[in-house]
């Protein structure tokens, strides 16, 4: 069918007189399972490629198929990302959501839908585009049982004539998305071309919404945060991956897979440099993790909230008996089983205090495809180097969702696997404790089953321990292992990853302090504000424990806003328990919808708490 | 039988490693405890088999028995992991290095109950590591309560009637594919010390459900797990001995009464049956043996499933041969250029 249609005989719809360019959002409203994916990829490939910053997030419910999900595009000729609140052009293919769809959109915005759905009558101050998509989908697709799928195709042609697309990077995106194969490019490319056609001959353009291509600088990648971790995962020399499946994290682990086998098998032998093991459960997953690091691999597991509830135990074996491990939670709305397909920062007290007794956790918070792989890297080298579990805190709003990067750079250093003491290093040191501070930034050094020497074996136990793992109920060894594991996390303080400052130059007395997905909201956020002439100084916290610059951020600010994901303010607590007497200066700015973080919300927590003052 | 007189253990064995060199610290269970007669016989398998002890990873949850691992093999490293965990913790250690030789050593609780969920998942799998349950029917370090391999009708000290039935971890080990299953008594050394020294040679899970008498909780009188009772009921369904990959010894054999298997390590196990032409390679068999064995109330010991075909987990996953745990640089992360392909592709 594609064959017969030229790209050039694709005209789009003439230019509005008034137009808004490169700068709304699209929203389409589709049915779980029925393909729509493949379509809103195309879409927001085709624009990435004409040059316009553009973002996708895919609100998706916990089902395989028939519930509702949205998918939001985003274009942005300032290169704003975050998630905008209101859309300014809507496709309605889902019957069950078109009604509350059409009332929630912007004034003024396009509506494209399914005409028997008959939703002009609903609104009078937008823009209508009835489609026979079912009447053409029979015309476009032959075989009955793909109609289901093509016919999401014939909005991509719609919307191609309606916003100006360039038809030769559609089908460029579309060859890209079914990776060349010929069958379905051909099918599909069709199907768009169908839709583009009819457009052209059925509709008039009354809408003022409109893309056009812009110049960019520099070759840039699609990728979503789970992929990027994988990649990052299996750079770090990842050996041993141990997991359990869970949403929204088990795309990483299904993505460092296929990476591993394509990249990981020893040319020589043919075999495996890695192991990676589908476990049981949580626990066990985590169990493989402690056990595979005590012995020497580089462990590594990915999970969501309720996995990390289940690793508690084993996560406090793995603090008080010092165990490398690296744990990557890819947060989503709980409590319980929450909302598992919707995005939180809400893991983030648990997770830093995660375990009885007295313990606090390294976490770090990748707020980008390229930290999501550059962390990966980092936590390996940490978690060896300070030996402990450390948590990279993503979210599904990085994970599962597809951004434009920078292609990543190849690690400038080389792996980093800590104070391991092999059978040289014994004798040069004349033995060794386990658990003794010799070098005092109370990081102890540690042998690795299998060595041949006789005194390297040690026994390593979550019971109470001397400085050589023996066994002991006495008070003062208890003590003195625990204040070493506080200066050791005191150590860890000046090595995780430093915060990233924006200063808006000496001008503002009003600080921002936020983290993860949350950044691009904030940086939106307070260009809206500068528009208003307020100032923000912002610091983008990159890990915990915090280092001094940010106790010097919030004390050099009149008031400081905490913004983050989740009910509680939790971040905003672990500021407070830090900082005692400066803490009156925080205010929370709170979103926990299960939405991306918007820039609107900033603004207005902002604005009320500067009212309120 | 053999009319070869065995001569005198050495003082040390082809390592030239005398017995102690297996050793490890004080036991601190209570005085008698069956435990600590296992924590013998491990040592004296080690050494006979002739391990190198730094090759060995002794691994255990929580419980008295998880505290024995401390009390053997000293030079071999140690890890006393969470209640009921170990089979997740020994799974991670053979990943990360295939060439050492584990040991887990577990209770009924930490096996049975709280760790039933990893338990039989280690089995499923076939990782390579012995598995010894120091099975004596009750919690010691919580004060005798109950644990899940109790018999029913069996009765605690303060006269409380177990009303549920016992899990079979033999039974259990089988159902799940484990290629060595063997169950034996604490107070049959000689029996116990040769299943071991199996153990070690064979390639994959060696389930070991030793029934471990507690003195001080389960040794009364109306408790079927107490040293009386065992020694009365026990029942071996065969003789075994056990010849090592490196001894070459000739044993002249009847036809007919002994049945050779060979091992993984090219060891030798000699079985004569006790009980008519019991072979302990028929799954069937076996499956069928402990089903009548529950329900007539019999003890019986020995060698109960083996299968040195199946092959382990680390086969499966085709890693290489070397340990991961130290795999060079060179190895673990690609070149520029595999990571300049992944960022064309996603381009």
């Amino acid at each position: 069918m594609s064959s017969v249609v030229t790209r050039e005989s694709l005209v789009p719809a003439a230019k509005p007189e008034k137009p808004v360019v490169n700068d709304f959002s699209l929203q389409v409203a589709t049915a779980n399972g029925s393909g729509s994916q493949s379509s809103n990829s195309i879409l927001m490939r085709t624009i990435h490629q004409m040059g316009i910053p553009v973002s996708g997030k895919n609100l998706f419910p916990s089902n395989i198929q028939g519930l509702p999900t949205w998918f939001t595009i985003r274009a942005s000729k300032h290169g704003y990302i975050a998630r905008r609140r209101d859309v300014q052009v809507l496709v309605c293919m889902n019957p069950e959501t078109a009604h509350e769809d059409v009332r929630t959109v912007a004034p003024g915005a396009a509506v494209v839908y399914e005409e028997s759905l008959k939703l002009n009558t609903l609104r009078n101050d937008l823009v209508f585009y009835p489609v026979p998509f079912s009447k053409l989908v029979l015309e476009l697709c032959s075989d009955g049982k793909l109609r289901r799928l093509v016919v999401n195709m014939i909005y991509v042609g719609v919307l191609g004539w309606l916003l100006g697309l360039d038809p030769a990077e559609i089908a460029e995106a579309t060859r890209k998305q079914f990776q060349g194969k010929a069958k379905a490019v051909d099918l599909n490319i069709g199907a768009i071309d169908g839709g583009w056609k009819w457009a052209a001959e059925n509709l008039q353009k009354r809408d003022p919404y409109w893309l056009e291509r812009m110049e960019r600088t520099g070759e840039k990648i699609i990728i979503d945060g789970n992929a990027a971790a994988a990649i990052g995962c299996m750079f770090a020399g990842v050996t041993c991956v141990t997991w359990y499946p869970i949403t929204p994290s088990s795309s990483l682990v299904e993505s460092l897979i296929d990476y591993m086998k394509d990249h990981r098998i020893d040319p020589e032998t043919g075999k495996a440099t890695f192991a990676i093991v589908q476990a049981e459960d949580e626990l066990a997953a985590v169990g493989m993790v402690l056990g595979s690091a005590w012995a020497g691999a580089r462990a590594m597991t990915a999970t969501s909230g309720p996995g990390i509830s289940l690793m508690s135990e084993f996560v406090g074996l793995g603090y008080y008996a010092e165990i490398p491990a690296v744990i990557f939670d890819i947060q989503r709305v709980g409590p319980s089983t929450g909302l598992p397909t919707r995005t939180m920062q809400g893991d983030i007290v648990s997770t830093y205090f995660l375990s009885h007794g007295d313990k606090s956790h390294i976490l770090l918070f990748p707020a980008s495809m390229a930290e999501c792989y550059s962390m990966a890297i980092e936590a390996f080298d940490l978690a060896e180097k300070i030996q402990t579990p450390v948590f990279v805190m993503s979210d599904l709003d990085l994970g599962m969702n597809n951004w434009v990067s920078d292609p990543f750079p190849y690690p400038e250093k080389p792996i980093d696997r800590g104070k391991v003491l092999d059978a040289a290093g014994i004798e040069e040191r004349g033995g060794f404790a386990r658990y003794r501070d010799v070098d005092g930034d109370g990081i102890p050094y540690r042998t690795l089953p299998g060595t041949k020497h006789p005194l390297a074996a040690y026994f390593t136990r979550g019971s109470g321990h001397t400085d050589r793992a023996t066994y002991s109920e006495r008070p003062e060894d208890y003590v003195a292992i625990m204040d070493r594991l506080a200066r050791k996390h005191d150590t860890a303080r000046s090595i995780v990853p430093k915060p990233e400052i924006f200063a808006a130059g000496g001008k503002a007395y009003i600080g921002i302090v936020a983290f993860g997905s949350s950044h691009y909201g904030v940086q939106e956020a307070r260009d809206i504000l500068r528009g208003k002439g307020m100032e923000t100084d912002y610091l983008r916290l990159r890990s915990l424990p915090f280092g001094p610059e940010v106790f010097d951020f919030v004390n050099s600010h009149d008031r400081v806003y905490v913004v983050e994901q989740n009910r509680d303010g939790q971040m905003k607590s672990l500021l407070t328990m830090e900082l005692g007497g400066e803490s009156g200066r925080l205010r929370s700015i709170l979103h926990y919808n299960g939405l991306p973080l918007d820039a609107q919300s900033v603004v207005e927590g902002i604005e009320l708490g500067e009212v309120k003052l | 039988m053999s009319s070869v007189t065995e001569p005198k253990a050495p003082a040390t064995n082809r390592l030239g490693l005398a017995v102690k060199e297996y050793g490890g610290l004080k036991s601190t269970l209570c005085i008698g405890c069956g435990h600590d007669v296992i924590t013998k016989q491990i040592t004296q398998a080690f050494y006979e088999m002739a391990v190198e002890p730094h090759r060995v990873a002794k691994l255990s949850g929580i419980g008295c028995s998880s505290k024995t691992t401390a009390y053997f093999v000293e030079r071999g490293h140690g890890f006393n992991a969470v209640h009921g965990r170990m089979p997740a913790v020994g799974t991670g250690v053979m990943l990360a290095n295939r060439t050492l030789l584990s040991i887990g050593v577990s209770g009924d609780g930490d096996t049975a109950s709280i760790g039933a969920g990893q338990f039989v998942h280690l089995l499923r799998r076939n990782i390579p590591m012995i598995y010894v349950v120091e099975n004596n029917g009750v919690y010691g370090l919580t004060k005798g309560q109950f644990s899940a391999t109790a018999d029913l009708g069996s009765k605690l000290k303060n006269g409380v009637i177990n009303d549920l039935p016992a899990i079979d971890l033999c039974g259990l080990a089988i159902e799940l594919g484990c290629s060595f299953v063997a169950r034996s008594f604490s107070g049959d050394m000689k029996q116990l010390v040769n299943l071991l020294k199996a153990a070690i040679a064979h390639r994959g899970t060696s389930l070991l459900d030793v029934i471990s008498p507690c003195v001080t909780f389960n040794n009364h009188d109306g408790s079927t797990k107490s040293y009386k009772w065992s020694k009365d009921h026990e029942e071996p369904i065969q003789e075994i001995g056990f010849v090592p990959y490196f001894e070459d010894v000739t044993v002249e054999q009847v036809p007919g009464e002994t049945q050779e298997v060979e091992m993984h390590d090219g060891s030798k196990l000699r079985l004569k049956a006790l009980r008519a032409d019991y072979d302990p390679r028929d799954r069937r068999k076996a499956m069928d043996l402990l089903s009548d064995a529950r329900e007539k109330q019999e003890f019986l010991t020995g060698l109960i499933y083996i299968n040195e075909q199946t092959p382990d987990f680390l086969t499966q996953l085709n890693m290489i041969d070397e340990p991961l745990a130290t795999l060079p640089e060179s190895k673990t992360r690609p070149g520029r250029e595999a990571l300049d392909a992944i960022m064309k592709e996603l381009a």
